[in-house]
């Protein structure tokens, strides 16, 4: 037989590689100088679907809620081995906390043929939040495993997988259909292959063409695109509406320095420097 | 549907919005300003906007909106740290407990511990030493094991009876795996990750700080119409209380339903990591290793360090990337957020992602070899120079200082 796989991810601006052009005079972030990317332990989450392909025999659908401009991760998604993908977009999504995410990814989910295994990263790098899974999983009622490093078993309708965290590891036994968060560690995801890449480049969302009318229109196949109303999604439950969360203030992080000395590595300055740490009983 | 609305005859298109918009949802095209799907509605732009062309209209939620006047009450979800022993709790409950009284006289409302689990009264005692008004207690051989489903399901029936308005509970492994779904049960929102909490007592609302963008904006978030108002909050960012004198405490037995007691995942086994990872969140002297350590080999050398001064060894996300340590030993945004006496930063350039996991240290020395490194901005005591010069000096000083401290003791004998 083979597993059904959905696998959630997000595009997202990779805050982790700030370059000087990313910074601006004021020591704060200029979100637009940021390329986008897959967030990277949605990477380790395909992988690891990828990885239940290779063994017992899988179909693989990613899908993502964002922009038309998303699709571009879903494109990733093809290279690297997915099956098939989806693009959720609608501007009433816009907005969206966890709670209204999760919300509309379990009606895109629900509008595929029913899953074995629903799998998302531990958590995005642009919000770190580490919602998105469990949420989504008690939406779909579905037992849930985080930090899903391991699947050791698949069989009788079961999964057997070790969850890592910083303090151990544990092994746990659920039922099928579960969903999973899957963590950096469990992996190393892997590269797009050239052919997959020649065959999927020109695959585009219809949204994408709309908004770049210089764009080519591509013949073939287009990148399955569903809106609000394609998977029934109550509008007063997606986007803005459905956010019990609000974002009150953003304040911009600044670097303030703080009095520092700096030191030539000679024997005195270790010497008076030890001195001075002992002294305030910072080394015993 | 809301939007972000321009008006586009008092735009003078003076671009001011788009320095302050942190999503970088705003754009100058065709010689209008255009709003991007990237808008979250944060309204950062409209307070910037000097010609008052920028507004956000009202939205009207229609969905589960609470009548938040029956919900009162402060509540802290305990967590236990049974590697510790019986009655040990997890620090940052007790630091939760801390902050939490305080939210809780400003609303002039009470305090109170939940715990759950298995065998609680050496835990339950020990509650009695902080300032929790009452404890509710779920005790059940159903929640030995850690489950989030169950733990979810538990909580939420706690909560639908007695409706507190503030739910919180640390950011640990088990508190972001289950506080979510819990917030999905009970139809309410959810902070992540908080640094700072505070509460605007006429509106009786939580003002939930965290982190975003990798550490390099500071977000404050609201939940205004929906309870409890639910937040985590990450180990060693709020002072810690000693524990005072047992006192009297209220104790309020609950009972949940078998339906919320059933979980569809078993525990098979459980593994502690190695010791000396855990000591991360509570060492008094860390040496951390970056990029600049060059390998794994480079660590060896961090590790006698820390040996010698009674610490651990931690990393930045580079060496933990470059599989030089592992992701245990990770501080920063995305990792461990550590508060030592003295911190030793070698060979990290510090990203402003490392910088927020500790910044809080007493003393950072810093050893780089380039002088612009933004880590020196930080630091107390900055060395420019290479590491696997510098820390071997240090070692042959702290040898030297140890020895001849070793000499004055055994004189005075």
């Amino acid at each position: 037989m083979s597993y059904q796989i959905v696998v959630c991810i997000k595009q997202v601006p990779d805050t982790e590689n700030l370059t000087s052009e990313a910074m601006k005079d004021d020591g704060t972030v200029n979100r637009s100088a940021l390329p986008a990317i897959v967030n990277p332990e949605d990477l380790n989450a395909l992988e690891l679907a990828l990885s239940v392909k290779d063994r017992w025999g899988a179909d693989v659908t990613v899908i993502t809620m964002g922009p038309p401009s998303a699709a571009e991760a879903l494109r990733q998604m093809l290279y690297r081995g997915a099956d098939d993908v989806v693009l959720v977009t609608d501007r009433k999504f816009a907005a969206a906390d966890t709670l209204a995410t999760s919300y509309t990814l379990s009606r895109a989910i629900k509008s595929l043929p029913a899953p074995d295994l629903v799998m998302c990263g531990r958590q995005a790098i642009d919000g770190d939040t580490a919602q998105i899974g469990p949420q989504l999983a008690d939406k779909l009622n579905l037992p849930q495993i985080t930090y899903a490093a391991e699947i050791l078993e698949l069989n009788d309708g079961h999964i057997k997988a070790r969850r890592e965290f910083d303090l151990g590891y544990e092994i746990v036994r659920s039922p099928l259909p579960a969903l999973l968060t899957v963590p950096d560690s469990a992996n190393s995801p892997r590269p797009p292959s050239a052919k997959r890449l020649l065959s999927y480049r020109h695959m585009r969302a219809p949204g994408e063409n709309n908004r770049n009318k210089s764009a080519p229109r591509v013949k073939g196949d287009a990148i399955k695109e569903w809106a609000a109303a394609d998977i029934g999604c109550e509008p007063e439950r997606c986007g803005i509406s459905g956010s019990p969360t609000k974002v009150k203030k953003i304040d911009s992080v600044q670097l303030v320095s703080k009095d520092h000395v700096r030191i030539e590595p000679t024997e005195e300055a270790l010497s008076e420097l030890m001195k001075t740490l002992m002294q305030e009983h910072t080394i015993e | 549907m809301t939007e972000l609305n321009i008006d586009s005859e008092r735009c003078n298109l003076c671009e001011k919005c788009l320095g302050v918009c942190p999503f970088a949802a705003l754009k100058v095209e065709g010689g209008a300003l255009q709003v991007t799907e990237l808008c979250v509605l944060c309204g950062a732009c409209v307070k910037k906007c000097p010609e008052d062309a920028l507004g956000i209209a009202e939205v009207k939620k229609s969905v589960s909106r609470v009548d938040s006047g029956r919900w009162r009450g402060v509540w802290v979800v305990v967590e236990r740290d049974p590697g510790r022993g019986a009655a040990a709790i997890e620090p940052v409950s007790c630091e939760l407990a801390a902050r939490a009284r305080c939210l809780a006289d400003e609303l002039s409302t009470t305090l109170s511990a939940v715990v759950m689990g298995d065998a609680l009264d050496d835990v339950t005692e020990e509650l009695c030493r902080y300032s929790f008004d009452s404890i509710y207690r779920v005790e059940s051989e159903r929640l030995a094991d850690f489950r989030s489903d169950i733990y979810a399901s538990v909580l939420s029936e706690l909560v639908m009876k007695k409706k507190p308005e503030i739910l919180l509970c640390g950011a640990t492994a088990d508190g972001r795996a289950f506080f979510p779904r819990t917030a999905a049960l009970l139809h309410t929102g959810l902070t992540a990750d908080c640094t700072a909490l505070a509460v605007d007592p006429a509106r009786r609302i939580l003002l939930q700080t965290r982190p975003a963008f990798g550490g390099n904006v500071m977000a404050t978030i609201e939940c205004p119409e929906h309870r409890p108002q639910m937040a985590t909050v990450r180990p060693n960012v709020m002072p810690r209380p000693a524990p005072g004198p047992v006192r009297d405490v209220e104790l309020i037995d609950f009972s949940p339903t078998s339906g919320a007691l059933r979980s569809f995942v078993s525990v098979l086994e459980t593994i502690e990591a190695e010791p000396g990872t855990a000591g991360l969140a509570e060492a008094d002297v860390i040496v951390a290793g970056g990029r600049g350590v060059g390998g794994a080999e480079g660590f060896e050398l961090l590790s006698e360090l820390a040996g010698v001064l009674g610490g651990v060894v931690g990393a930045s996300r580079a060496a933990v990337d470059s599989g030089w340590m592992p992701y245990a030993r990770q501080i920063g945004q995305t990792g461990r957020v550590v508060q030592p006496g003295l911190y030793i930063a070698c060979g990290i350039s510090g990203a402003v992602q490392h910088l927020v996991g500790m910044r809080s240290a007493d003393i950072v020395v810093a050893i780089n070899t380039d002088p612009g490194a933004p880590i020196f901005e930080v630091a107390d005591l900055g060395f420019v120079g290479d590491l696997k010069v510098i820390v071997p000096q240090f070692m042959r000083y702290l040898g030297d200082s140890a020895r001849s401290m070793k000499k004055s003791t055994e004189l005075e004998k």
